[in-house]
């Protein structure tokens, strides 16, 4: 069994005081004790941004990428051994602006991993302009005059693009974060966790207070049907005075994506042929060679 | 008489085989013990258009295609047009009857004018129009008066797994071409081909550079390919694909080239070795990535299959218009390796060479190949794709034992030579982070200025060991002492040695210098070729004479000549020729 303790690294955050972060990365932490993962078992793959420092600060295998681009690095890694538990993690901007067009695809393949949106509905690190989540009219510096796009609902997204788990949850709420998170690396396939975090600094509007007033729990409420896709789509259109929280779509049974690669079908890739990459395609000259011929 | 000397070239609207047709025939020629060089001249468009095969048949083995041809087979009047001035005094035209062709006007030429009812022998063979193809390839071993037994084995060997039917009813329409051609026009028509037995155990393998540098990636343990289709690259992919599930690769197409590459470098971190392939287009795209591998030092091959832009360009053309762009591109300053394959067989060895360079190095290592060289096919003797001189070397990468004993793992450990024992994830006692951003040796982010000095030089410092250790010097052909050096790298190296060779023969001293190993470029191994030569010019298929300023920036050298080309079209040896009398006042007789 692992505790959280033993993702504790020797480095120490530098987010702004009560930062939606550090709720984020305890919960990450419980929830590896949870599922009784340990530090080399796991892979948490960030992007750039005030989240994805993450890796810096959870002792684990850690890999931080580009801006929007983990998502794509962590599919290769995954591909490449599938032993090892991968969990996406940064922030909205990174993952649905410039990293939308990854989004879109990987809830198609369905990979074993878990993607952890840090929903702040603000770019934060480069200190406070408007997101893809950010709601119409936001002021920011760069939308002096309130923003002019609509916001991107992730959850609707992630139900009608064919993720097979799609939830929400709270910064302010770590108890929940944690269960949630535990569920989301459980679920054999594509997981995403939208997670609501106030930015202390550069968001005033969508604060902690402003949250508790609106969230709910929704697997509390009557009619909670988490494998239906319409009812799902209904939750997911869900927002203003009320917030649904928790899991609000799941397909269980689905295969991953590298369920169905065939070459995936023992060991891990990088378990396969070692020591002897080439030893099957030497074996093969003459054949590969008389293709030709 | 002339035999096997000769160069046959098909044309047709796309969707008329012209392509299978030639592949077809250049693979008879092949199989009969014959040198053949074919390549495709093709259109960014399915149907319709103008495209066209050639192929170049002979005793000995050839690197180019010559610009004179001997036998046009047109499919339409259009291919005769555009072509009839390439066809030699008394070479030939064979084509349908029923175009509207003026044939005394082709005679006026001296060219043999040959109406063949193609397509009213496929109609009667049973088979679609497109069936001519076939007669028309049947009629060119008529006319050459080539074996049949030829042509035919490799209509049952293509048709034959379409049914008996379809094979019938081909060959049928082969043979009535070829019969045909014989009655009609191979008295009198001076070019002949003549099937040369080859030894027992001598097998000739006919494939393009783009097989070849497959081919070669999973001889050396490629284990993972992700990749977006585009054309030159696709099939790099499309090859390594096809065999993946058998051999234990995982290949992927993803969503776009950022992708693609991230894929790969996620892969090969994980410990797979990994690739991607693109062109110039996609690989503008993967620079982001590009940084990432160079500072996280993940390993990672990219074949970058130029073709003609800038933009889209010409979709199905050529060029070496990338050779500034994938030595430098990137924000910031980091290691690569770039190496350019010139022949079908270096195709083959950069195929597995590259990771041996990028695991030695971790670093990117760019393939750096060109659309003529990616879908030229030559006939190749089987030991010329070399397995026995492939190797696996996976570098400083930490065995199990190893890990094992390790403790306080540092990822990017300082070292003299800028390499750090690496480590893959999930072993207990390496778990480490690698970053983008600028780090300490145990791979987390840092601010201060010593410790990123420290970590820039030891990331760079990997160049200039490869280039000591790793970069190969030029490769001459030709005379040693000449007075004439000719510089080329990628595929202009077929028409160049052609052009030695004619030099040469003419009684001329003439050499040349082929580069491979671009970068690091290795400027003092390259020097004493440079300063021993006494006239150099550059031959480049692209419109600055990339390798001219490349060499000019390491060696302080300035060429003397510089032969461009950026038409989207390869050189024949007689345009390199002509442009040396022209540009050089060379006194060169030409043949």
């Amino acid at each position: 069994m692992s505790k959280p303790d033993d993702f504790l690294s020797p480095e120490d955050p530098t987010w702004c005081p009560a930062c939606g972060d550090y709720s984020v990365l305890r919960s990450l932490k419980e929830a590896m004790g949870v599922l009784g993962l340990k530090p080399h078992e796991v892979m948490i793959v960030s992007g750039i941004g005030c989240g994805s420092k993450v890796p810096y600060y959870f002792h684990a295998n850690g890999y931080d990428s580009l801006h929007g681009r983990p998502v794509p690095v962590a599919q290769g890694i995954k591909l490449a051994n599938h032993a090892l538990k991968v969990i996406v993690i940064s922030g909205d901007g990174d993952s649905l602006g410039i990293g939308g067009n990854h989004f879109l695809h990987v809830m198609r393949r369905n990979p074993d991993i878990t993607q952890i949106i840090e929903d702040n509905q603000i770019y934060g690190l480069t200190k406070g302009q408007y997101s893809p989540t950010s709601a119409k009219g936001t002021v920011t510096t760069t939308s002096p005059d309130g923003s002019l796009e609509t916001a991107l609902n992730p959850m609707v997204m992630g139900v009608a693009g064919g993720a097979t788990f799609v939830s929400r949850t709270f910064a302010g709420n770590p108890k929940h974060m944690t269960d949630i998170f535990v569920k989301a690396v459980r679920h054999k396939g594509y997981s995403l966790v939208d997670v609501l975090q106030p930015c202390v600094t550069f968001n005033k509007v969508n604060t902690y207070q402003w949250y508790k007033q609106r969230v709910y729990e929704v697997d509390q409420s009557p009619g909670y049907k988490p494998q239906d896709k319409r009812w799902a789509f209904d939750k997911a259109l869900e927002w203003g005075d009320k917030i649904p929280i928790g899991l609000l779509y799941e397909e269980a049974d689905a295969p991953t994506y590298e369920e169905q690669v065939p070459a995936l079908a023992g060991d891990p890739l990088v378990e396969q042929d070692k020591g002897f990459l080439n030893r099957r395609v030497l074996a093969d000259e003459k054949k590969l060679k008389e293709a030709f011929c | 008489m002339i035999t096997n000397d000769l160069t046959i070239k098909i044309g047709g609207e796309a969707g008329m085989g012209v392509e299978s047709g030639g592949a077809g025939l250049v693979k008879a020629l092949a199989r009969g013990g014959l040198y053949v060089f074919g390549f495709q001249d093709y259109m960014s468009r399915v149907r319709g258009g103008h495209n066209f095969f050639q192929i170049r048949a002979a005793a000995r083995e050839v690197f180019t295609f010559n610009e004179d041809v001997h036998l046009l087979l047109a499919f339409t009047e259009d291919c005769i047009d555009r072509h009839k001035h390439e066809v030699v005094r008394g070479g030939a035209i064979l084509y349908d009857e029923a175009l509207g062709c003026d044939s005394r006007s082709l005679e006026a030429l001296g060219i043999k004018a040959c109406p063949v009812p193609f397509s009213k022998i496929a109609s009667e063979a049973g088979g679609a129009p497109v069936m001519a193809n076939t007669c028309a390839i049947g009629a060119a071993a008529g006319i050459t008066d080539y074996d049949f037994e030829r042509i035919r084995d490799v209509i049952q060997e293509n048709f034959g797994k379409k049914g008996e039917e379809m094979a019938a009813k081909n060959l049928a329409a082969a043979k009535a071409g070829y019969d045909y051609a014989k009655a009609h026009f191979a008295q009198g028509f001076e070019y002949k081909l003549r099937a040369v037995p080859l030894a027992k155990n001598d097998r000739r393998m006919l494939l393009n550079g783009n097989q070849a540098l497959g081919l070669g990636a999973m001889a050396g343990g490629c284990k993972f390919i992700a990749a977006y289709p585009m054309t030159p690259a696709t099939t790099i992919f499309e090859f390594i694909t096809a065999k993946a599930s058998q051999y234990g690769i995982v290949s992927k197409q993803t969503e776009d080239e950022i992708a693609a590459i991230l894929f790969a470098i996620g892969a090969s971190h994980a410990g797979a070795r990994a690739m991607t392939c693109t062109s110039g287009g996609g690989f503008s795209l993967m620079v982001e990535a590009l940084g990432l591998a160079a500072m996280t030092e993940t390993p990672v091959v990219i074949a970058e299959v130029q073709r003609t832009g800038p933009s889209t360009g010409f979709p199905t053309r050529t060029e070496q218009p990338d050779l500034d762009f994938v030595i430098h591109a990137s924000h910031g300053e980091s290691p690569r390796i770039v190496i350019a394959p010139a022949t079908i067989e270096d195709c083959f060895e950069a195929g597995w060479r590259a990771f041996n360079l990028a695991e030695k190095y971790q670093c990117p290592v760019i393939i750096l190949s060109d659309l003529y060289l990616s879908s030229q096919i030559r006939s190749i003797d089987s030991a010329g794709l070399d397995f026995s001189k492939v190797r696996v070397d996976r570098g400083e990468l930490l065995t199990e034992e190893a890990l094992e004993g390790l403790s306080d793992y540092k990822r990017y450990l300082l070292t003299d030579s800028g390499i750090s024992p690496r480590a893959l994830p999930g072993h207990p006692n390496a778990v480490y982070v690698a970053t983008s951003d600028e780090h300490s040796e145990q791979g987390y982010a840092i601010e201060e200025a010593e410790p990123r000095r420290k970590m820039m030089e030891k990331r760079m410092h990997k160049l200039e060991l490869a280039s000591k250790e790793d970069m190969r010097e030029p490769e001459c052909y030709g005379d040693a002492d000449a007075e004439l050096t000719l510089l080329c790298w990628g595929s202009v190296y077929g028409a160049v040695r052609e052009v030695v060779d004619r030099l040469v023969k003419k009684g001329m001293k003439a050499n040349l210098l082929k580069f491979t190993d671009l970068w690091p470029f290795p400027a003092e191994k390259v020097r004493p070729y440079l300063e021993r030569a006494k006239h150099l010019v550059a031959v480049e298929n692209n419109y600055t004479g990339q390798l001219a300023n490349l060499i000019r920036r390491q060696t302080g050298i300035q060429v003397d000549g510089r032969i461009l080309k950026y038409d989207g079209r390869p050189f024949s040896p007689e345009e390199i020729i002509a442009n040396l009398k022209e540009e050089m006042k060379l006194h060169v007789k030409t043949g």
